[in-house]
């Protein structure tokens, strides 16, 4: 059974991306660019296929100090667009595209995306009913949570961009520093109090 | 970083994006993209084999050759391409490694090319990935083991330095008979008196015939005066063979306490210590048994036998082997003595008396010796006693091979450092010939050109046709570099040919002539510091007033030249030398200091006795000759000039 088993997973998925005409009509990119990418994408990933493992392999090697494994997941999910659990090319070259060539709304848009980690269309701190985890002192009543949005993390998100610096840092890293960083980040985005950062709030505030 | 790292780093970039919005300090800038040009392909010509890439795949490592500008000394204008003379073999693994991240390494790949190709391109070795990294580690120890031991080797066979003071030249005198022949002579005597001992013990217990009206004696007793002064004789000799020792010994205390060492104290303390007793009855008894160590004079075989000395060292280094050989012997002992008692407890008139009295039992049967003294009579005893014997055989088969395999292992390495040892010598002779064909090629073209001069001098014509050897371009600008260096440094290399020397006698050439009289002069001389053709030594050197070449050589020719006519000079053998010569004074009292002076007097012309200075260099074998004439008179002196009169401007190799 073990070897059969091995036999059927050894043929790896190999997935080949749209042609290059399509890829350039939904991307920014020349057709020289998406070809570098691809060859640069190919190269790491001969299936054609990231799965989050390998993504979060290759996104830390950039921060080999800290653990980005966590941020990577959350960068992750923003360029799985179809939800698939895997990246492939064209996910890649349209987050890409967006990022390098889109428009100040369109990047903010992804930049929103990200934190919105459940995607629900708003942006909120840690409030889960009794964990204390979270924010103290914003006064917002424990256990209320404005109706359409699902309890989310923004201090995840937070932490785990901390936890790309790791340990050695200047000054040391403080535990409650993410938590105080989430704090400043509401203070400024949150308009109208609500302990939720919607999307208009937030294109509002990086506008200005 | 890995190449995967580089491609993806855009994207990184990019996705940092995501920090903006929660950054409470603005961003740093980004730098500036230098001359953004598109990614092209570039052709690396290696040997002729043509590899292409992308420019950015190279530029992944912007630390090595290919990744830097340092490429670009290698762009060939005319091909657009980079060119690269050196092996496209290897050069695949590298290209790979800028390709794929890994560096491996090719197990059919001689391990020195390919770090030499490795340090060219200006890769580090550790970055070899896993998959190959272990064999690399191993070969890498492999040859450089075996380059020690050939250092090591050769280092132990140079010659000594004289300044080895008397201590320590009978301390390598005792430890390598081969140095000189007292050594030998003292090795051989020692070995005949050990052997006389140890066959003095033996023979001293053979029932030597009677002697009338009493039984039979052993030879010691009978002939008890003569084999008291033989054993006499013999403890006199290791013990001033011991004490010598102990006196040259570098290190005391370390003799003291190896292993020989203790083996000689055991040897010969049995002799002492009966000197001192009396003839004490309730004494004497111990001093008997003592007389056994006198047995372990036969160890001190093995400081002429290397097998031994490898037998003795193969059951150290098994140690552990023979300790569990040992312990699961003991252990089946004990069981298998105890079940025999036992069974045997029953039967009557049993041998089998007692645990400890069945231990023999078993020892016997599990060795297979089966003296048949003591027997199992039982049926129980009996079927115990074939389990015994049967597992014997097993329980010892089994830690045997392993010694025996590491003996074998230990035997081989020595047998191979000695062959090394004799092809080393095989393989430098050999170089040694090429060596001295292409030197002497340099003094060929020099005596071609002098008698060119020469016959210039004389007006005969029928050498001519020998002179225009066709020397290539290379040779041709080959000697031309030795002949400036002469030109620089005042020296010149001798030249080795009986009939120029001959037939420059007719010219009324002071150099030449006073070079054959100063030749002459120097034999003589020479002939007095000349050492035992064995070790060669830099006292001959310093006789002749060579003190410009205290450099010390590997192997420091003695000088045959000085032993032969200046006609004949060297053997085509030996290292081609070039020869220091005092000038001015006939007398060889130059020393460094005189030279020194002869260097301050410039370089004036010195029409009397105007001579050329030559000299004698013992070339080492491995360097280029050229470097090595090079570096010769930086130490020393420049030595004088060649103040050759204006008439010797004639004597001019035409190399120039």
């Amino acid at each position: 059974a073990d070897s059969s088993d091995a036999d059927v997973e050894l043929p790896t998925i190999r997935h080949q991306p749209e042609g290059l005409e399509q890829l350039l009509a939904q991307t920014k990119f020349t057709k020289t660019e998406l070809q570098s990418l691809y060859r640069g994408f190919k190269n790491e990933c001969p299936s054609g296929l990231v799965d989050e493992e390998t993504f979060t392999l290759i996104y830390s090697r950039f921060f080999p100090q800290g653990d980005a494994s966590s941020y990577a997941h959350f960068l992750f999910d923003a360029f799985d667009a179809d939800r698939n659990g895997a990246l492939c090319f064209q996910d890649f070259a349209v987050g890409l595209s967006v990022l390098l060539r889109g428009t100040e709304q369109q990047k903010l848009k992804w930049t929103f995306d990200l934190y919105d980690v459940n995607k629900d269309g708003c942006v909120t701190k840690e409030v889960t009913v009794g964990n204390t985890v979270g924010l103290v002192g914003w006064g917002h009543p424990d256990g209320v949570l404005p109706a359409p949005c699902v309890p989310q993390d923004m201090l995840e998100i937070m932490k785990s961009i901390y936890a790309m610096m790791g340990r050695c840092t200047e000054p040391a890293l403080g535990a409650s520093a993410p938590a105080q960083h989430v704090e400043l980040f509401f203070q400024k985005m949150d308009r109208n109090r609500d302990g939720v950062v919607t999307f208009e709030e937030f294109l509002a505030t990086c506008q200005e | 970083m890995a190449a995967g790292v580089a491609a993806w780093l855009p994207f990184a970039r990019a996705a940092a994006i995501g920090w903006m919005p929660v950054a409470n300090c603005p961003m740093p800038l980004a730098p500036a993209e230098k001359n953004k040009r598109q990614d092209e392909l570039i052709i690396l010509n290696v040997s002729g084999r043509r590899f292409q890439t992308w420019r950015t795949t190279l530029e992944r490592y912007p630390d090595t050759l290919l990744g830097s500008t340092e490429k670009e000394f290698f762009f060939n204008e005319d091909t657009k391409e980079y060119f690269f003379d050196r092996d496209p073999e290897v050069f695949r693994c590298i290209l790979n490694f800028y390709r794929t991240g890994k560096l491996h390494y090719p197990r059919y790949e001689c391990i020195s090319a390919y770090d030499e190709e490795l340090a060219f391109y200006g890769i580090l070795p550790e970055i070899i990935g896993d998959c190959c990294y272990e064999e690399y580690k191993d070969r890498k120890r492999e040859n450089a083991e075996r380059l020690m031991d050939d250092n090591d080797s050769e280092n132990n066979q140079e010659g000594s330095t004289p300044s080895l003071s008397f201590r320590q030249t009978m301390w390598r005198a005792f430890e390598n008979p081969h140095t000189s022949t007292l050594a030998l002579v003292f090795y051989y005597v020692t070995g005949f008196f050990i052997a006389v001992s140890v066959i003095t013990n033996v023979v001293e217990t053979v029932p030597c015939g009677t002697v009338p009206g009493s039984k039979e004696l052993p030879c010691g007793e009978r002939y008890a005066v003569a084999f008291f002064c033989l054993d006499t004789a013999c403890v006199m000799i290791f013990t001033v063979e011991y004490l010598l020792r102990l006196f040259a010994a570098p290190s005391r205390y370390r003799f003291i306490r190896s292993v020989m060492s203790i083996i000689d104290v055991v040897a010969i303390m049995p002799y002492y210590i009966g000197l001192v007793m009396t003839n004490n009855e309730d004494v004497s008894g111990a001093f008997v048994t003592l007389r056994v160590f006198r047995v372990f004079r036969i160890f001190k075989f093995s400081r002429h036998s290397q097998g031994l000395r490898i037998l003795g060292y193969t059951l150290k280094s098994c140690a552990s082997e023979l300790g569990f050989l040992l312990f699961s012997l003991t252990m089946a002992i004990i069981i298998f003595a105890t079940v025999m008692f036992y069974a045997e407890k029953g039967s009557s008139a049993s041998k089998f008396t007692s645990i400890p009295a069945s231990f023999w039992y078993t020892i016997v049967t599990m060795t297979t010796l089966g003296y048949g003294d003591m027997v199992p009579k039982t049926i129980a005893g009996k079927i115990f006693g074939s389990i015994c014997s049967l597992s014997g055989v097993l329980v010892i088969a089994l830690p045997v091979p392993v010694i025996v395999s590491n003996f074998s292992r230990i035997y081989h390495q020595n047998q191979r450092a000695d062959k090394r040892r004799a092809q080393k010598k095989a393989r430098l002779a050999r170089i040694r010939v090429a060596k001295t064909g292409s030197s002497n090629a340099y003094l060929h073209s020099k005596r071609n050109g002098l008698l060119n001069e020469a016959l210039e001098l004389t007006g005969s014509t029928e050498e001519e046709q020998h002179m225009t050897k066709g020397t290539s371009l290379i040779e041709s600008q080959h000697h031309h570099l030795l002949h400036c260096l002469e030109k620089t440094t005042g020296l010149s290399y001798l030249v080795d040919d009986p009939l120029l020397s001959v037939r420059t006698s007719t010219i009324k050439n002071h150099e030449f002539i006073d070079e054959q009289l100063f030749e002459q002069n120097c034999m003589e001389s020479s002939m007095q510091n000349f050492p035992s053709s064995r070790s060669p030594s830099l006292s001959s050197h310093q006789g002749l007033g060579t003190s410009c070449c205290s450099r010390r050589s590997k192997k420091s020719t003695h000088l045959p030249n000085s032993s032969v006519p200046a006609t004949r000079l060297r053997s085509m053998q030996e290292l081609s030398t070039i020869h220091i010569q005092c000038s001015e004074q006939p007398s060889l009292t130059t020393s460094r200091s005189s030279l020194n002076m002869k260097a301050d007097e410039g370089l004036r012309p010195n029409c009397k006795a105007a001579q050329i200075t030559t000299a004698i260099i013992s070339i080492p074998t491995p360097p280029a000759l050229t470097p090595e004439g090079e570096s010769r008179p930086g130490p020393g002196s420049p030595g004088p000039a060649t103040n050759a009169p204006s008439s010797a401007n004639i004597v001019k190799v035409s190399a120039l």
